[in-house]
């Protein structure tokens, strides 16, 4: 008896491995990717009767040749590692291509349990099936269930254990008939190959045959290694291709898929009873109206649109606590740490910096989260299936949309599940394509650039602004991804073979947990490479820094301005000395911000000191105030001289900030870009802004 | 085949990869199929399978012979 082992979890897409693996598992995931390529790999751990399983969730797949990276990763593991035992998921309203898969793990023998899911609506839909019956045709325990409700979960975990802990590990593949033709020519291969050193006790002998005669890429490069007994198998393959051919005009794999579906037909026949189906089905009624050829695009339009005013108004308060709550740590930090680079580094570069992008995390997650809702209900697949049409046209695949809409194709996505998307799409080039376009659209680290620019030109309409801006990012990567396809990437179109799976209603669980893990890959993001990306921009903006006799001359500047000021003879009698210019700029200061808070008693309070009347002047000529109060002429005077003052005091700042600025890496750079971007209005401090945003956006890919 | 027209499949001359796609997604001989709609430029066309919804691209579709309104039979 075993009292540790490993199982996986494999079925086709839509057939609830997800739920399932959630429900199993609960919190106790890791994340990884499989060696090589960018599938990820989802482990999870769960105690059962004593008994330690490790679920490893492969990837949704339909079949298990070689046509996608899913499917080759889900190969390579179930034959490298072996796993105990497959839990394959089979979703009972649509049973037929479901088994499809099941019969495949068959042919390889690997121990299987199969999951018969969701026969609520199977049943639903007048579709009864005998999960006895169906389980002695297939000679595999059946465990019917509904993952949703956690129904029948207990007596799957029941099974794993009795089956896996039982340590019988031998493979058993089952005996398919695919025609007398087909079976001979099988039996001889099998035969060579056992006989020969191609011989792998790792691999069933005639599932190899198998993948022979169906020209399975990866078993026939394989044979090529072998030339004696390779040569063999290659006529037997060759003659058995051309007989196929000459009698039934098709290709030996075709009529293996016709019989592996014939299998399933006879065993359906007895294991599924139908109902006549009094139910219409809602699913399709809805496509009717969705995915309408007339109003379909309208209505996607304005999900879109309704998606962004959603996020938008959602995360307007929580962001605006991410940024109080960066802003009090620059300040407490600041307060802690003494003045110098240490302070400013971590102030100005990192706080600033990293902050910046994790400010927006509320806004990444509920876009992330309207993402989710989309991919989990159906909804997406219905986008890809209406955008096929014009992407392709721009040398795209329909499947390309789920990229491109994570990675900000609704604004504030990111690009990293956006490149983790586009491994669903099976061709190399348009993958890469679709890739090398990500990072056009307005991913999130874009956003507060765009926040920016958009509240300084366009505040009255944020949303709508957003919106046409999102509209040129996607053309912008359309019209790029149309010439990267027809110069460097030229190349077939692939198949757009696709299941519109029936409109569900999500799980709060599912769309928190899709939510999280692209909302964490954002963050882990901001946490390596933009903290990296902020420290170089701080050394960027701070070095090399201006001269000590420039920093001198601002401040005699600074002494020269404010002499002048207490030796005019408006101010001469108010204020005689320095100490009296301070106390009343700090007068101001308590003065506004008791205002601010409405704080009446240290309204009244300030209200008594002795400079107040300046106060009252000043904000007489800077408001426009008419005050009850009667103001002497020589305060009003004083009051002017004051403000005069502190504009020029406030431009002595600025112009030494600027020269810092300009002085260093950063400022050199955007003057030199100057000459480029003057048309456009933006002067080097904007080209800084800019240069900033786009470092932050190219490693974010 | 217009809109919602029913029909069973009588051949699938689909090579290569687009025809193992075809095939493993359950469009094989003898299976009974509807048109389902088709997207808003008149291409990819979704049709009923096996008691699902697929769609493929009109170029696909061209390599699949459907014996239209045939009579339906126990």
């Amino acid at each position: 008896m075993k009292k540790k082992f490993t199982i996986a979890l494999s079925g086709n897409p839509n057939a609830g491995k997800t739920t399932v693996f959630n429900a199993i598992t609960g919190a106790r995931q890791e994340i990884a990717n499989y060696p090589g390529v960018t599938v990820e790999k989802k482990v999870g751990k769960v105690t059962h009767k004593g008994f330690k399983i490790e679920v490893v969730d492969l990837p949704g797949t339909y079949s298990l040749t070689a046509y996608s990276l899913e499917e080759i990763v889900a190969r390579d593991f179930l034959i490298n590692e072996r796993p105990d035992l497959v839990v394959d998921i089979v979703d009972a309203s649509n049973l037929d291509r479901n088994l499809y898969l099941a019969v495949q793990f068959r042919e390889l023998g690997i121990p299987l349990v199969i999951a018969l899911n969701m026969v609520d609506v199977a049943e639903s839909r007048g579709i009864i099936v005998d999960h006895k019956q169906l389980s002695e045709l297939l000679d595999v325990p059946v465990i019917p269930m509904v993952a949703r409700s956690n129904t029948g979960i207990r007596e799957l975990l029941d099974k794993v254990v009795e089956v896996a802990g039982g340590g019988d590990e031998e493979w058993r593949p089952a005996a398919i008939s695919y025609g007398m033709d087909i079976d001979r020519s099988l039996d001889e291969i099998e035969e060579i190959i056992r006989k020969s050193t191609i011989f792998d006790p790792k691999y069933p002998s005639g599932w190899r045959a198998l993948k022979c005669l169906e020209g399975d890429k990866q078993i026939v490069d394989l044979l090529k290694r072998y030339p004696a007994a390779g040569e063999q198998i290659d006529t037997i393959c060759r003659r058995i291709f051309k007989h196929i051919m000459d009698t039934l005009e098709d290709e030996p794999e075709g009529i293996i898929a016709d019989h592996r579906y014939g299998f399933i037909a006879g065993i359906t026949k007895k294991a599924v009873k139908r109902k006549i189906e009094s139910r219409i089905n809602v699913s399709d009624k809805i496509d009717k109206v969705l995915t309408n050829r007339a109003i379909g695009p309208l209505i996607m339009l304005a999900i879109l649109y309704a998606i962004y005013e959603f996020t938008f108004w959602a995360s307007e308060v929580p962001v605006r606590w991410f940024e109080a709550f960066f802003k009090g740590l620059g300040w407490v930090i600041s307060s802690v740490l003494p003045e110098g680079y240490l302070q400013s580094l971590i102030v100005s570069g990192i706080i600033d910096g990293v902050g910046g992008v994790l400010g927006f995390v509320p806004l990444i997650m509920f876009m992330f989260f309207a993402i989710a809702f989309m991919e989990d209900s159906g909804y997406m697949a219905r986008v890809a299936y209406m955008l096929d049409r014009v992407l392709r046209w721009f040398g795209l695949h329909g499947n390309s949309v789920m990229a491109l809409i994570i990675s900000g194709g609704i604004s504030g996505g990111c690009a990293v599940p956006g490149v983790m998307a586009a491994r669903t799409l099976r061709d190399p080039k348009e993958r890469i394509a679709t890739i090398l376009v990500v990072p056009f659209m307005n991913c999130g680290a874009k956003l507060p650039i765009y926040a920016v620019l958009i509240a300084a030109f366009f505040s009255a309409h944020k949303a709508r602004m957003l919106f046409i801006l999102t509209i040129l990012s996607w053309a912008f990567a359309l019209f790029a991804a149309k010439i990267i396809r027809s110069t460097v990437l030229k190349g077939p179109k692939t198949p757009f073979v696709m299941e519109l799976p029936p409109y569900r209603m999500p799980t709060l669980r599912g769309l928190l947990i899709h939510t999280w893990e692209r909302t964490w890959q954002y963050i882990k993001k901001a946490g390596t490479i933009i903290l990296g990306i902020s420290i170089i921009l701080w050394l960027m903006m701070t070095f090399p820094e201006i001269s000590p006799e420039q920093v001198k001359s601002f401040e005699a500047n600074r002494k020269v301005i404010t002499k002048a000021f207490l030796a005019s003879p408006d101010v001469k009698g108010m204020l005689k000395h320095e100490k009296a210019l301070t106390d009343l700029n700090e007068l101001i200061e308590s003065y506004d911000k008791a205002l601010k808070e409405k704080d009446m008693t240290s309204i009244r309070e300030l209200e008594k000191k002795p400079l107040f009347p300046l106060v009252r002047a000043a904000d007489f000529l800077e408001k426009g105030d008419f005050a009850k109060h009667k103001i002497p002429v020589s305060h009003l005077n004083a009051a002017a001289r004051y403000i005069n003052y502190k504009s020029d005091m406030i431009e002595t700042d600025m112009s030494e900030q600027q020269a810092r600025l300009k002085g260093t890496v950063a400022g050199w750079i955007g003057q030199k870009l100057e000459t480029v971007t003057k048309p456009l209005g933006f002067d080097y401090r904007t080209n800084i802004a800019l240069v900033g945003g786009f470092a932050a956006k190219d490693q974010h890919t | 085949m217009s809109d919602n027209q029913k029909g069973i499949i009588r051949k699938v001359s689909g090579t290569g990869d687009m025809g193992r796609r075809i095939r493993e997604m359950g469009l094989v001989k003898e299976t009974p199929i509807q048109i389902q709609g088709r997207a808003p430029l008149k291409d990819p066309v979704a049709v009923k399978i096996r008691d699902y919804v697929l769609t493929l691209r009109n170029n696909e579709a061209n390599s699949i012979l459907v014996e239209v309104d045939v009579p339906e039979q126990d």
